[in-house]
C-alpha cells in the first residue's frame, strides 16, 4: 500500500476548480452533498475550505442502486440526511471517485426525490476512467489510469488519504 | 405445526444467515433482528421526504394475502410495498375464492402463474404462511402477517422499533405485556423479540384464564395483580381484548376486565415516571385503556403505526434480497 497522493494537493485542486466554477455560473451559496462514505468526508473538507455555514447533506445510495436483483440489499445502509430542502437549490454533489458513473445516477435520483434542484454540479477528487453511463464530473482534482491489478481506496476521516494497492 | 418448529430456522433463512421469508422471530439472532430495525431507521428517513419512495422493488409484484380481515396491517404493508415501488395486489381471499371451493394450493398455483415475487400472508390457523413457504416456487418470498394464536413478527418488530427509538436500546428494561395473552399472537412474537434483543425483563400480566399453559416458557415473569405488576416498568404494552375470539366465560364481564387490568391513569403512575405506553391497535377506549391514557404524553401508539410501515419496508426489502442472493448463488453453483 502507498500513498501517492498528496492530499492537501488534491483538495487545493478540487477547491480552486470548485470555486472557479462556481464564480463563472454565478453561485454563492451551494449546498453541499456527498456521498456515503468517502465523499461524504470530501464534502466535510470542502465545506470548511469554502466557509460554508450550512451543514452538508449525506447520501446514502443503497436504496437506489440498479443492482438490487443481482447483489440484493446492501446491509449496512444508513439513513440519508439532507438538512435543507433541495427545490430550486444549486447543488455540488460530491464524492471520492468516480467510475462507472453509476453511483452518480443514483445519486442524482435520490436527490430528485426530496426536490427539483435548479442545479447540480459534481465534483469529485479522482476520475478512474473506465465509464459506463454518459456521466463526467465537472470538477476532478486527478485523473488516474490504473492497471487492472490495481485498486484505489480513500481512508479516514482523520487523515484523508488515498491507497493505491495491488490484487492478485 | 407447533409454535415452535425448528425447520423454521432454515426455511426462513439462506445457507449465509440473510432473510428469505419472514416467518416467526423463533431462531433469529440479535444481530439479525437488530440489522431488521437499523435498516427500518434507514426507511423511516424515506418516509419524510417530498416524494416517499425508492425504487427498490421496482417491477417486482407483492400479493397481499389476507384470509382472515385487516385494516391496520393490511393498509400499511401495502403503503411499505408501494414505498418500496412493487406493484400490489390486494386479495381478500375469505371473501373470495376459497369460498368457492378452490383450495389453497390451486389459489397459490395461480398467483405465481401471474409471476408474483412476494406473498404476504394473513391467516387464522398458526403455521399457514410456514405451509405456503414450504410449497412455494423458489424465488418467491413469504411474509407472515399474522398466523392464528402463532406470530406476528412484524408487529413485535414495529413494535421493537419504537422501544429503540424512545429508549435508545433494550438493557436494563423492564417491560410489560398486558392483557389477552392466551389469544394474542402480538405478545408471543413480542416475548420472543425482547428476549432476543436483551431486554432485563418481560412480564405478562393478565388473569389466569387469559395465560396460555406454561407462559414461562415462553420467556417472562407473570404477575396477576396488575397494582404489582406495574411497579418499576419502563415500557407497558396493552393487548386489545379480543372480543371476536373469546369462546366461553373467560372473563366475568368488560367492566370487571377494565377495573383489574385496564390501563387508567391511576394504574399508570405506579410505572417509572418515563414509563411508555404501547398498544397494537385497535384500541377498545375504556375496555383495556383509559381514553386519557391513549392520547396522552406517554403514549407512543401512533409512532407505532408510522414505524409499522418502515419495519414492513425493511423485512420486505432484505427477504426478497435473500431470495436474489440464493438464486444468484445457484446459478453460480450450476457454472
Amino acid at each position: 500500500m502507498t500513498a501517492l497522493l498528496n492530499m492537501d494537493q488534491l483538495l487545493d485542486q478540487l477547491e480552486a476548480g470548485l470555486r472557479e466554477l462556481m464564480a463563472r455560473r454565478g453561485i454563492e451559496s451551494p449546498a453541499l452533498v456527498g456521498i456515503r462514505t468517502g465523499g461524504v468526508w470530501i464534502a466535510d473538507a470542502l465545506k470548511k475550505r469554502l466557509g460554508l455555514d450550512e451543514p452538508f447533506g449525506e447520501l446514502d445510495i443503497s436504496f437506489y442502486r440498479d443492482d438490487f436483483s443481482r447483489i440484493g440489499l446492501n446491509p449496512r445502509v444508513k439513513p440519508s440526511h439532507l438538512p435543507f430542502e433541495t427545490e430550486g437549490r444549486d447543488i455540488v454533489l460530491v464524492d471520492d471517485v468516480i467510475m462507472s458513473g453509476r453511483t452518480i445516477r443514483a445519486a442524482m435520483n435520490e436527490i430528485f426525490d426530496y426536490g427539483r434542484p435548479a442545479s447540480i454540479i459534481l465534483a469529485t477528487l479522482i476520475d478512474l476512467g473506465n465509464r459506463e453511463l454518459p456521466i463526467q464530473p465537472d470538477v476532478v482534482a486527478q485523473t488516474l489510469t490504473l492497471k487492472e491489478t490495481q485498486r484505489v481506496k480513500l481512508r479516514g476521516p482523520d487523515p484523508l488519504r488515498i491507497e493505491m494497492r495491488e490484487t492478485e | 405445526m407447533t409454535a415452535h418448529d425448528p425447520s423454521s430456522h432454515s426455511l426462513q433463512l439462506t445457507s449465509s444467515g440473510q432473510l428469505k421469508h419472514f416467518l416467526t422471530l423463533d431462531g433469529l439472532e440479535r444481530a439479525l433482528l437488530t440489522d431488521i430495525l437499523d435498516t427500518a431507521d434507514s426507511f423511516i428517513e424515506v418516509g419524510e421526504r417530498t416524494i416517499k419512495k425508492v425504487p427498490l422493488l421496482r417491477g417486482k409484484t407483492v400479493v397481499n394475502l389476507f384470509f382472515e380481515s385487516s385494516t391496520r396491517t393490511r393498509s400499511t404493508f401495502e403503503l411499505a410495498a408501494k414505498r418500496l415501488s412493487a406493484d400490489v395486489l390486494n386479495l381478500d381471499i375469505s371473501t373470495s375464492a376459497t369460498s368457492k371451493g378452490e383450495s389453497l394450493s390451486d389459489t397459490l398455483l395461480n398467483l405465481e402463474a401471474m409471476a408474483s415475487d412476494m406473498f404476504v400472508v394473513r391467516h387464522s390457523q398458526s403455521g399457514a404462511p410456514h405451509f405456503i413457504a414450504e410449497s412455494v416456487t423458489p424465488g418467491v418470498a413469504i411474509i407472515n402477517a399474522g398466523d392464528g394464536r402463532h406470530a406476528h413478527p412484524t408487529q413485535a418488530m414495529l413494535d421493537m422499533l419504537t422501544i429503540r427509538q424512545h429508549k435508545g436500546g433494550f438493557e436494563g428494561l423492564k417491560v410489560a405485556i398486558v392483557g389477552d395473552i392466551l389469544h394474542s399472537r402480538v405478545a408471543r412474537s413480542q416475548i420472543r423479540a425482547l428476549n432476543a434483543l436483551g431486554a432485563e425483563e418481560v412480564r405478562v400480566i393478565a388473569p389466569g384464564t387469559l395465560l396460555p399453559r406454561d407462559v414461562e416458557s415462553l420467556g417472562c415473569t407473570v404477575e396477576y395483580d396488575m397494582i404489582r405488576g406495574m411497579r418499576d416498568l419502563d415500557v407497558v404494552i396493552m393487548l386489545r381484548l379480543q372480543k371476536e375470539r373469546m369462546e366461553g366465560a373467560l372473563l366475568p364481564s368488560e367492566r370487571e376486565f377494565y377495573r383489574l387490568y385496564g390501563l387508567s391513569q391511576d394504574k399508570l403512575a405506579l410505572a417509572r415516571p418515563d414509563c411508555l405506553v404501547m398498544h397494537p391497535g385497535p384500541i377498545n377506549r375504556g375496555v383495556e385503556i383509559e381514553s386519557a391514557v391513549a392520547d396522552g404524553p406517554q403514549s407512543v401508539i401512533l409512532n407505532q403505526v408510522t414505524n409499522g410501515i418502515a419495519v414492513r419496508m425493511a423485512v420486505m426489502s432484505m427477504a426478497m434480497s435473500g431470495q436474489v442472493s440464493e438464486r444468484t448463488q445457484a446459478v453460480g453453483e450450476q457454472g
